[in-house]
């Protein structure tokens, strides 16, 4: 097998289904290191189903995945459990245990993986909720801070490990547009500090443009992917009218 | 039956034109579809249909959804339909749907016939006691990992979850149990007055709270509030992605929500069980002293000659085995919860049920196997 050097994620045949009900079809795209890679569609295409074959949670249909060279799907359990200790995530909702604090939410996985001592997991936890500006709320409860702060931490909890790969499940969904440029700034400073590869599944154009370096457009009439390269290039050349559509918002072309 | 609201002019041949007239408002009543239809059926040669609007005083959706079905049937029959005639906000709507209905919906399965619903029931409940079989599996496997430090235990957790299913169930308990031995002692003693004998109610209130009562009632409680309280708990974790996000972090959910909560409840439900016991010997003795004019001593000395430590270790046993089946079907509809807020609704409904009827179950199987044995 011909291995290509930079890329983090190789996604070969890739096909998507609930029972009998074919989500996509036959998905082939490579995520370079360093990238911003978008993943991008129409509300239900199959998005967020995608990204939970790319992060260990819901096997594929057929096809494969691959981390560095390792096939997902094939590999023994322990193996994936290692693969996946280098992901971080940010779920749509956040997703923090709410039975945890703050702070106990992002510990959690430094006690599992990092080794280090109670005080220095305590400075840690400090550190991450800094970089996402939350520094003092880390004797809260999830339920006690508002919506994009839960986000915040989330993403606060996702990075805790200095994961090689971040997935990002709608980051901006339900963030007022201050919040959501403030997290798409984090990501981008975030990529430049920790030099990790974002996975970002979005359809808010202005997030798109603003932090995609490469993306890849779901169609959900073809089922499968109707183009694919940086957003910015996709607006000025694709000759798909879904995708000139879905960038557009459906303005027509030469229209105000 | 045609109404005043619709009128049929055939006067072109093989076009139908539709004259509408009066108010079409959703209040006043919209005639039915099938009057269009009928006559459509009625006449072969059309081949197209048209509007004309022009005595429709008010309309409202009502003449849309009218419309929308007439168009959707025509279209069905291969029959043209030329909207021209119609008020402009009606074609503009009409034509919202239209373009809205481009992409086709999924089919949606439709109703099964009968012995088809039967097979897929039979299917569904072979498939539910696999996943069942499969949970414990993975209930034993993390519970060894647990046991041998493998695992990831947070004691706090677990202190926390022992807190709300003991110390926080007490006052229910007594409540519950004192009544049931308040109970048993009253219809002792209405039998035994007969005879003389009312001093056997000690006997009574004694061998059944400890026995059985005390334990089947505690087990009742705590499938109602624990049981359900852990169904309700993991079903949102499950909504919320967070058992997700435990997955991806590597981490069990089963070794670190399930198994935490199986320990806490077998350790507690006994436990629960004995001051359940007595409390309901307190209620038996109370009332059997106080209103059926017993001798109190008497009572307590009879109390320790009918309850024998083997009744106990029964009860016990009881309290371990409904522990287990309270944890476990809470934590198994909790983790097989659908992501809504009706899945959560459902799991916690079924999770109560299931115990309750495992407890009702058990507790008749171990009477049986102390029967057969003797004990």
């Amino acid at each position: 097998m011909k291995q290509i050097p930079e890329s983090v994620i190789e996604v070969r045949n890739l096909n998507l289904s609930y029972d009998d009900y074919v989500v996509m079809n036959n998905l082939n795209f490579r995520i370079l290191k360093g990238d911003i890679f978008i993943i991008m569609g129409a509300s239900g295409c199959g998005k967020s189903t995608l990204l939970k074959s790319l992060i260990g949670l819901k096997a594929p249909a057929k096809g494969e995945v691959f981390y560095g060279g390792k096939n997902f799907w094939r590999e023994d359990e322990s193996v994936q459990k290692d693969l996946m200790r280098r992901f971080g995530v940010l779920y749509q909702s956040g997703a923090l245990w709410s039975s945890l604090t703050i702070g106990e939410n992002i510990a959690l996985p430094l006690e599992l993986y990092s080794g280090l001592s109670a005080s220095q997991i305590q400075d840690v936890v400090e550190l991450k909720l800094a970089l996402v500006g939350l520094s003092g709320y880390s004797q809260f409860y999830p339920s006690e801070i508002s919506g994009g702060m839960r986000k915040r931490a989330g993403l606060a909890r996702a990075i805790a490990l200095d994961p090689d790969i971040i997935f990002f499940d709608e980051p901006s969904a339900g963030l007022d547009p201050v919040n959501a440029r403030m997290l798409d700034d984090l990501i981008l400073q975030l990529r430049d500090t920790l030099g990790a590869t974002f996975v970002v599944v979005t359809h808010e154009l202005a997030s798109i443009f603003a932090i995609g370096s490469n993306s890849v457009f779901l169609d959900a009439n073809s089922k499968t992917i109707a183009a694919e390269g940086s957003p910015k290039y996709l607006l000025a050349n694709s000759s798909n009218p879904c995708v000139i559509e879905f960038l557009t918002r459906g303005e027509k072309q030469g229209g105000e | 039956m045609p109404t005043d609201k619709i009128n049929f002019d055939y006067s072109t041949p093989k076009i139908l034109q539709i004259k509408l007239t009066g108010a079409w408002l959703m209040g006043s009543g919209i005639p039915a579809i099938s009057e269009i239809t009928s006559q459509i059926s009625s006449r072969a040669d059309i081949s197209q249909i048209t509007f004309s609007a022009s005595q429709i005083s008010k309309w409202d959706s009502g003449l849309v959804s009218f419309l929308h079905g007439v168009i959707k049937e025509c279209r069905r029959k291969n029959i043209k339909v030329e909207k021209k005639g119609l008020p402009e906000g009606v074609c503009k709507l009409l034509n919202l749907t239209e373009k809205n209905t481009e992409r086709i919906a999924p089919q949606k399965t439709e109703e099964e016939p009968f012995f088809q619903r039967i097979g897929s029931g039979v299917l569904r409940f072979k498939e539910s006691v696999l996943s069942l079989l499969g949970f414990l599996g993975e209930i034993a496997v993390s519970f060894h990992r647990t046991i041998t430090g493998k695992a990831y235990f947070r004691f706090n957790d677990f202190m926390l979850i022992v807190q709300r299913c003991g110390a926080d169930a007490l006052g229910l308990v007594s409540l519950i149990s004192v009544l049931v031995g308040v109970i048993l002692a009253f219809i002792g003693a209405i039998q035994l007055r007969i005879f003389g004998a009312q001093i056997y109610i000690a006997d009574i209130v004694g061998i059944a709270m400890v026995r059985v009562m005390g334990a089947v009632m505690t087990g009742i409680i705590m499938s109602g509030r624990t049981g359900a309280s852990f169904a309700a708990e993991l079903g949102i974790m499950q909504t919320n992605e967070e058992i997700d996000a435990l997955k991806t972090l590597g981490v069990n959910p089963v070794e670190f929500l399930v198994v935490p909560r199986i320990l806490a409840l077998v350790v507690m439900l006994p436990l629960l069980t004995l001051y359940a016991d007595f409390m309901g010997i307190l209620g038996g003795y109370v009332i059997s002293a106080g209103v059926l004019g017993i001798n109190p001593v008497e009572y307590l000395n009879h109390t320790q000659s009918a309850v024998k430590l083997g009744n106990l270790w029964i009860g016990l046993m009881h309290g371990f085995v409904f522990g287990l089946i309270i944890a476990i079907s809470g934590c198994f509809r909790g983790m097989n919860c659908e992501r809504s807020a009706n899945g959560v609704g459902e799991a916690t409904t079924s999770a109560v049920v299931t115990s309750i009827t495992s407890i009702v179950v058990a507790t008749a199987i171990i009477t049986f196997i102390c029967q057969v044995l003797g004990v």
